[in-house]
């Protein structure tokens, strides 16, 4: 595998936001995720779960209701008031519509999706209509006491169920009238001045309601008569979301203390006609609040506070032991937030409202294989970089020479020069930045650190020339032939300058020549997200990992994949490989081992050697262990082209520093759990 | 009475209640029980013991209701037979005989005339997989009919009847092994098999224990090693399936139970918590906490007012539906390692030994029943795997019973080890003893026994009770007076001696008091009772002295001990030599404190003999072999409350005292000459007498008390002395009136006893004097000599002829024993006369 002098970096104290809301589109088999910080996630379920696009956050906009309307639209709803419509071509919001009633708590389409309704603080509850391209306000239904906490559309779209404080409500849509008013038990326990919050309602095709309320219970009601049917508690503090299969035979419900149940309807007899729900499953994946459930065909979706997305397979519903049937747990983004100055050994750590520098700390002794090195001079927090205004970053990078931060916001690009005097370091705002540079999904700089590369939300990409002493210039603008449109996420530059790939939404790969500023080729089409991009120093050749875990090696200069692509395409990967769980974000290269690529996801790092035979399923693909017992001999004999290390985890970065160190930078997630508020007080038996 | 009717093994002391679940008679007046080979059925109301169903003659494994006639009861038994009873009347009615091991029963009330039992599968004994058979019962008029009948249904299930249980209207039946549940479909005759993970990251441990199905829905209740309760869902499908999880108990659920609605489950373990589940939902629970001791089983009435749970601690609890106990039906507390032995209280003349962990329980042998707990250790008891408690390891009484000294120890590999001696005082006052004297540490190692000095109660000897220790030691304790001005009486320690420092295995005073033997390793010392002089020593090696006793009356002159290398010697103190000896494997050594007889027992491989011998002679003169399989642990003589004449000579030892065993497995065994049918208890008989429930001992007792005032009232106003006793009251009558028809003898028999029960006898009033004096000679006689013994017997056979006057010499010997019955009934009413 070779030996490495690791630095294992865990200064990067990055706390992921909490999970806020989700909304589930079945037909094109995405998940819409908010954040508490007003991020927008959308995962690809049919891609292996990857989160496929982000939009940063905001601080003035904090996302109550996420849904998904006519089609593929997404809209959004907050705290500020406004309903917002995200553009996810070009990953920021389209437009945001004033609902003039105050916060917006709740929001749902109608099931034909052409209607929105918003609930309000003032107690109203809104319809808006889904024209193209904007959303038109249509009326009011009759206003009434207390904010509107959830809103649940019936299939036929002529009731809502909208949940408040205390009470539940069913309007009548045609009519705008209240039709029924249900009463909401409060907590028997307790003071009696502590209101009930209905948390989430459903509306059943067959006219039940099921609620969610503070008091702990999920309860199911009559909405022709007003009665409540049944009252199940489920926890001792507040049940906060819940949600129902299309299929209306099971329920998912989150509550405060972490805890998901799956209810579901059963037959109280069989061949009879009355059914009743049933509590069944209770899973305990979360340590915080679930503030956010929803429920594909085949899973329970869930996303808590502690900014985990749980993704859990019904067994009943799969079909045998498949990728689809296991638990899925994400915490940490699919993108790289660190980029590194290999000569300068210094890491820039992207936060979403600052920028950290640190040197690299550095050790005189040297020791053998497992050693862990004193530090001679430990690692230095250099300096913080705060953005200024309300939105948040969405793309770093420093320059390899480590003389240039960038940062982009969603409306800003901004551009500083470093400045190192002895140890110490100032910054300088580089102020002429062209201004019609609004927004950089990625940011790259070149190996010579003369160049830096920005990537629009038009699918094109500038070419910036850095100028010294604290200057740049506009070189070119970058277009693809085809005229693409959606944003570009990924950059990879040549090491000699003259190559530079971008990926964009579309998942087309294109190679420009920066001598010519034309494009080269294409890379064939393949239909999966790019999940890493980079291109090889030494035979140019361009490395790209998708997210259904294949990797392959395209020659720029020859246009085409590579002899070594096509083994592995005809032979096929591991299992184990293509059953992880984790996509592939960064890709690096050893330019003392031109065969050698450098690949790693949250829980594993790899080194690829491609002159080595590649594994077929009988072979167990973690060997690193059993190969160190072997002799030489024997060791050759059974060495193949993976070498994972799992030694770190969950990893956040990888890269190769120039003098052939290893930086390595981990999060755990008891660090993470330290940052979170305490969870609630639960009794754990035998304490 | 036959004559030479053979000894047999009788196992008493009420066998296990809670062998099976228990089951309510229909309208929840009675709970029916299995016991031992029995049945037994209660009373709810009163707890007391109506009836014993008698005629299985192997241990009875399952009862249950005729669901077509809830006056009947089912009950099934290893013998291989189903008898079905009346049980009101406690007249067996039919047997069917199967012919199979019969592990458990269930009926449906719709499959008309079929049952299911639970059968080995190759009827073999060491069979480790069973089977679920149906079995077509015949309708034939015949007393005993054969049912060959049987149709497979489960194969490979399990044994216990807790582990199957038949859904909702007879729809489905479900079985629990291992990891896996069974439900089979007798519609569809489609059988699913649902598995569970028997492995988890969480250390769950998902063994089925127990299942239990909704009488409404479908829905099964299956209980689990590690505590939980799953309740299954949607079980016809294959895959849909779906369960949901109900976790209170934090180890092995025993048993589960629907209500009669399904509205709520019951469930119950080792917590002693019966735990009540509404609606299925894991937060609606309520809960009925110190119940004593593991609950075993659980079973619900058919009205729905009662639960019923049976524990290991032979108890079986009736609980209202609104979770308060109603009644306790306590039998021998079995379980704990027996460590006290058995002893008796000179008093009561019950059987005393370890009862619920750090209690000494005092039980009634003659009324099978517990007569009260005492509570030595006084100490919560906490249930938890590896917590070393407290435990009661001695017990001794002194003559009078007037004190009780107890040793208990807490033993733990890392602490040292704990003792603690405690002696008691009987109050006259309280009717219970009391704590006098507790003394720390008595010795520095394990006590190894204990025993008062046998003093008269003219003699003014001072309490005296030596205790021996594995320290080297014995110790005397005197009971003194500690303090000058009041009169406060404790114990102190008031000689130590040793031998050569050697641990001290048994100890034991002569029967005058006089001498103390007490044996260290190989060699046995006797020592002085006033001065604490070495007198002499014996010794038998290589063998260390296991037990030790001196002879009695005639034969006080002879000291017994046994060897653990299979010894048994006996020692002249007169002339200080070996007087005999004999290689036996003796195991536990009793003398009859009413004779000269000991019994020995001795262990030889798989099976205890019982030798019977007077020291005089070294032949003994009962030889029973064969008494049972397991390894006797503890023996003791009990003098009868009257003795009884055994025909055979070579069981004349049985005449006064009765010798009870208890082995390994807590069964207690004693000897009878009776044949099965004759071993009818009376007591039980009596109570099933009264017309109405509730009648409460208590009332029987009350109600007797104002009867006599009536009575008396009626005798000062001169009116009608007649009516002092009424027909009903007499005794005679009574058995007349409620004996069951078809064991009463023909009328015409009867009725010269019914006419004389009518005639007032001339000296009625003398002749109950008589008796009580009669009686008061004999208890005397009993206390002084040996030789009185049979005068007082002829004295007492007397009685009755006296009593009944005229018709007396017709009398047939059947008649004679009718009569001896009435003889031990109730006569207080003719001492308040």
């Amino acid at each position: 595998m070779g030996e490495f002098q690791v630095h294992r970096v865990r200064f990067f104290a990055y706390v992921p936001a909490g999970v806020r809301c989700l909304a589930h589109c079945a037909r094109s088999a995405r998940l819409a995720l908010a954040r508490t910080d007003g991020a927008l996630e959308v995962y690809n379920f049919a891609a292996n779960y990857f989160q496929e696009k982000r939009i940063p956050g905001h601080e003035t906009r904090s996302t109550e209701a996420l849904c998904w309307a006519a089609g593929d639209r997404l809209f959004g709803a907050g705290l500020s008031g406004d309903i917002s419509e995200y553009d996810l071509e070009k990953l920021r919001v389209k437009y945001s519509l004033d609902a003039f009633g105050g916060p917006i708590w709740s929001m749902a389409a109608d099931p034909s999706g052409t209607q929105l309704a918003v609930g309000c603080e003032d107690g109203s509850v809104k319809l808006f209509q889904v024209l193209p391209g904007k959303i038109q306000f249509e009326r009011s239904l009759d206003r009434q006491r207390g904010r509107v906490l959830s809103l649940s559309w019936h299939p036929s779209g002529t009731r809502i169920a909208a949940g408040s404080i205390d009470v539940l409500r069913v309007f009548d849509v045609p009519s705008g009238r209240t039709i029924q008013r249900m009463l909401v038990d409060r907590r028997l326990q307790g003071p009696r001045s502590c209101e009930c919050v209905v948390w989430s309602v459903a509306f059943l095709s067959d006219g039940t309601i099921a609620s969610a309320d503070s008091a702990g219970k999920v309860q199911f009601w009559d909405s022709e008569k007003g009665t409540l049917l049944e009252t199940h508690p489920v926890s001792s503090s507040a049940a906060l979301s819940l949600a129902v299969s299309e299929e209306e035979d099971s329920i998912v419900v989150g509550t405060s203390q972490g805890a998901v149940y799956q209810f579901q309807r059963l037959p109280v007899r069989w061949g009879g006609a009355d059914s009743r729900w049933v509590r069944t499953k209770p899973f305990q994946h979360h340590t915080h609040d679930v503030r956010a459930v929803a429920h594909s065909q085949t899973a329970l979706i869930s996303g808590g506070l502690d900014a985990q997305l749980v993704i859990r397979p019904l067994m009943e519903r799969m079909h045998g032991k498949g990728y689809d049937a296991a638990l899925r747990k994400f915490t940490f983004p699919h993108r790289c937030l660190v980029s590194c100055a290999k000569k300068a050994g210094l890491l820039l750590f992207q936060f979403p409202q600052h920028l950290e520098l640190w040197r690299l700390g550095a050790t005189t002794a040297a020791g053998k294989d497992g050693d862990i090195l004193p530090v001679s001079r430990a690692p230095e927090h250099l300096l913080q970089l705060k953005s200024k205004g309300p939105e948040h970053i969405c793309s770093s990078c420093i320059s390899p020479c480590g003389s240039w931060i960038a940062y982009s916001t969603a409306s800003r690009l901004h551009l500083h020069r470093v400045r190192w005097e002895n140890s110490s370091c100032s910054i300088k705002r580089v102020c002429k930045v062209p201004k019609w540079l609004c927004s950089a999904h990625q940011l790259l700089c070149s190996a010579d650190s003369t160049r830096l590369f920005v990537a629009s939300d038009q699918g094109t990409v500038h070419v910036l020339k850095l100028l010294e002493p604290g200057g740049c210039k506009h070189l070119q603008t970058l277009r693809p032939n085809s005229g693409g449109s959606e944003a570009v996420y990924l950059l990879a530059a040549s090491a000699d300058g003259d190559w530079l790939a971008a990926a964009g939404g579309d998942w087309k790969i294109h190679i420009y020549s920066l001598r010519s500023f034309k494009p080269r080729c294409t890379v064939p089409a393949y239909s999966c997200a790019v999940t890493a991009l980079a291109i090889h120093p030494a035979t140019n050749n361009l490395v790209i990992a998708h997210s259904d875990q294949q990797v392959f090696e395209f020659s720029i200069p020859d246009r085409e994949y590579t002899a070594w692509s096509r083994k592995v395409q005809r032979q096929g990967l591991h299992k184990d490989w293509l059953e992880r769980d984790t996509p592939i974000t960064h890709i690096t290269f050893n330019p003392k081992q031109p065969a050698h690529i450098l690949l790693h996801d949250t829980y594993m790092f790899c080194i690829l050697d491609k002159s080595l035979p590649l594994p077929d399923d009988a072979t167990p693909l973690m060997n690193q262990t059993t190969l160190k017992q072997l002799s030489e001999k024997a060791r050759r004999g059974h060495a193949h082209a993976f070498k994972i290390c799992k030694k770190y985890q969950p990893l956040l970065f990888v890269d190769l520093l120039e003098e052939g160190c290893l930086v390595v930078v981990e999060r755990p997630l008891m660090d993470i759990k330290t940052q979170l508020p305490p969870p609630v007080q639960q009794k754990k038996f035998g304490t | 009475m036959v004559a030479h009717q053979p000894l047999r093994v009788v196992r008493c002391g009420g066998s296990k209640l809670s062998g099976a679940r228990a089951a309510f008679s229909a309208d929840a007046k009675y709970l029916l029980c299995t016991s031992g080979d029995y049945v037994k059925v209660y009373s709810t109301a009163t707890e007391e013991c109506v009836h014993i169903l008698q005629g299985h003659t192997n241990l009875v494994t399952g009862i249950q209701l005729n669901p077509q006639n809830h006056m009947q009861l089912y009950s099934c038994s290893l013998d291989g037979t189903i008898k079905l009873w009346d049980f009101t009347d406690g007249i067996l009615i039919k047997t069917f005989v199967v012919g199979y091991k019969l592990f458990a029963l269930y009926m449906l009330a719709d499959s008309e005339g079929s049952v299911f039992i639970i059968i080995p599968k190759k009827n073999e004994d060491a069979s480790d997989s069973f089977q679920l058979v149906s079995v077509k019962l015949p309708k034939t008029p015949d007393q005993e009919v054969e049912a060959k009948d049987l149709s497979l249904i489960l194969d490979d299930i399990g044994r216990s009847p807790k582990c199957t249980a038949f859904g909702r209207e007879g729809e489905y039946v479900a079985s629990v092994r291992g990891l896996h549940l069974l439900v089979h479909f007798f519609k569809k005759k489609k059988t699913n098999r649902f598995p569970l993970s028997g492995t988890s990251r969480k250390g769950a441990n998902n063994y089925f224990t127990c299942v239990a199905c909704h009488p409404k829905e479908d829905c099964i209740a299956s209980g689990h090693k590690d505590g939980k309760i799953r309740l299954w869902r949607n079980f016809n499908h294959k895959r849909e399936y779906t369960f949901s999880t109900l976790h209170w108990h934090h180890d092995v659920v025993m048993d589960v139970a629907f209500s009669v609605e399904g509205n709520s489950l019951l469930s119950g373990g080792v917590e002693s918590v019966l735990v009540q589940w509404r609606d299925g939902s894991d937060c609606k629970k309520e809960f009925l906490p110190r119940l004593g001791s593991t609950i075993e089983h659980i079973s619900v009435s058919p009205d729905g007012t009662f639960y019923c749970t049976s524990h290991t601690d032979n108890k079986i609890t009736i609980v209202h539906s609104n979770l308060r106990v109603s009644a306790v039906i306590q039998g021998l507390v079995k379980g704990s390692d027996v460590k006290t032995g058995l002893v008796v209280d000179p008093r009561t003349k019950a059987l005393v030994l370890n009862g619920k962990p750090g209690h000494l329980q005092f039980y009634c042998l003659q009324t099978d029943k517990q007569l009260y707990n005492l509570d030595i250790v006084q100490q919560e008891y906490i249930h938890q795997v590896g917590l070393h408690q407290t435990e009661l390891v001695k017990a001794a009484f002194n003559t009078q019973g007037s004190w009780l000294a107890t040793v208990e120890q807490r033993e733990d590999k890392e602490i040292e080890l704990e003792l603690q001696m405690k002696l008691w005082n009987y109050d006259e006052q309280t009717q219970s003893f009391t704590l006098n004297t507790r003394i720390n540490m008595p010795h520095e190692a394990h006590i190894t026994a204990l025993c008062f000095r046998d003093t008269d109660e003219l003699e003014d000897a001072t309490p005296t009770l030596v205790t021996a220790g594995k320290d080297g030691r014995f110790k005397v304790w005197m009971l003194v007076n500690d303090s000058a001005e009041k009169p406060s009486m404790s114990w102190s320690c008031g000689f130590v001696g040793s031998y050569h420092n050697y641990p001290a295995n048994s100890c034991c005073f002569s029967e005058d008091g006089s001498l103390l033997a007490v044996s260290f390793e190989e060699t046995v010392t006797v020592w002085d009772s006033d001065t604490w002089d070495l007198k002499c020593t014996f010794c038998h090696p290589p063998g260390k002295i296991r037990n030790l006793c001196f002879g009695r009356l005639s034969c006080s002159k002879y000291l017994l001990g046994t060897t653990d290398n299979g010894f048994l010697c006996c020692w002249n103190l007169l002339s200080c030599a070996l007087e005999w000896s004999t290689q036996l494997n003796v195991i536990v050594l009793q003398p009859d404190p009413l004779s000269e007889n000991i019994a020995a027992v001795s262990q030889l491989l798989d099976h205890s003999d019982l030798f019977v011998f007077k020291p005089n002679e070294p032949r003994p003169f009962c030889i029973q072999r064969n008494v049972c399989r397991e390894r006797v642990q503890w023996a003791v003589f009990i003098p009868r409350d009257v003795p009884e004449s055994v025909g055979s000579e070579k069981h004349q030892w049985l005449n006064r005292s009765q010798l009870y065993m208890l082995t390994e497995t807590q069964d207690l065994l004693t000897f009878s000459t009776k044949s099965p049918e004759e071993r009818l208890t009376p007591s039980s008989k009596q109570l099933a007498v009264e017309e109405s429930l509730p009648v409460t001992p208590f009332y029987l007792l009350l109600g007797k008390h104002r009867r006599q005032q009536q009575s008396k009232e009626n005798a000062e106003l001169g009116t009608a002395v007649i009516q002092s006793q009424l027909p009903q009251d007499s005794p005679e009558i009574k058995e007349l009136l409620h004996t069951p028809a078809h064991v009463l003898p023909s009328a015409s028999f009867l009725c010269s006893i019914f006419i004389n029960s009518l005639l007032i006898s001339k000296e009625n009033k003398s002749s109950g004097d008589v008796v009580d004096e009669v009686e008061m000679d004999s208890e005397k006689a009993e206390d002084e000599s040996d030789e009185d013994v049979e005068l007082s017997e002829m004295e007492q056979d007397t009685n009755p002829t006296e009593f009944l006057g005229e018709i007396a010499p017709k009398l047939s010997k059947a008649q004679e024993k009718e009569l001896r019955k009435i003889r031990r009934m109730d006569y207080s009413w003719v001492a308040a006369l």
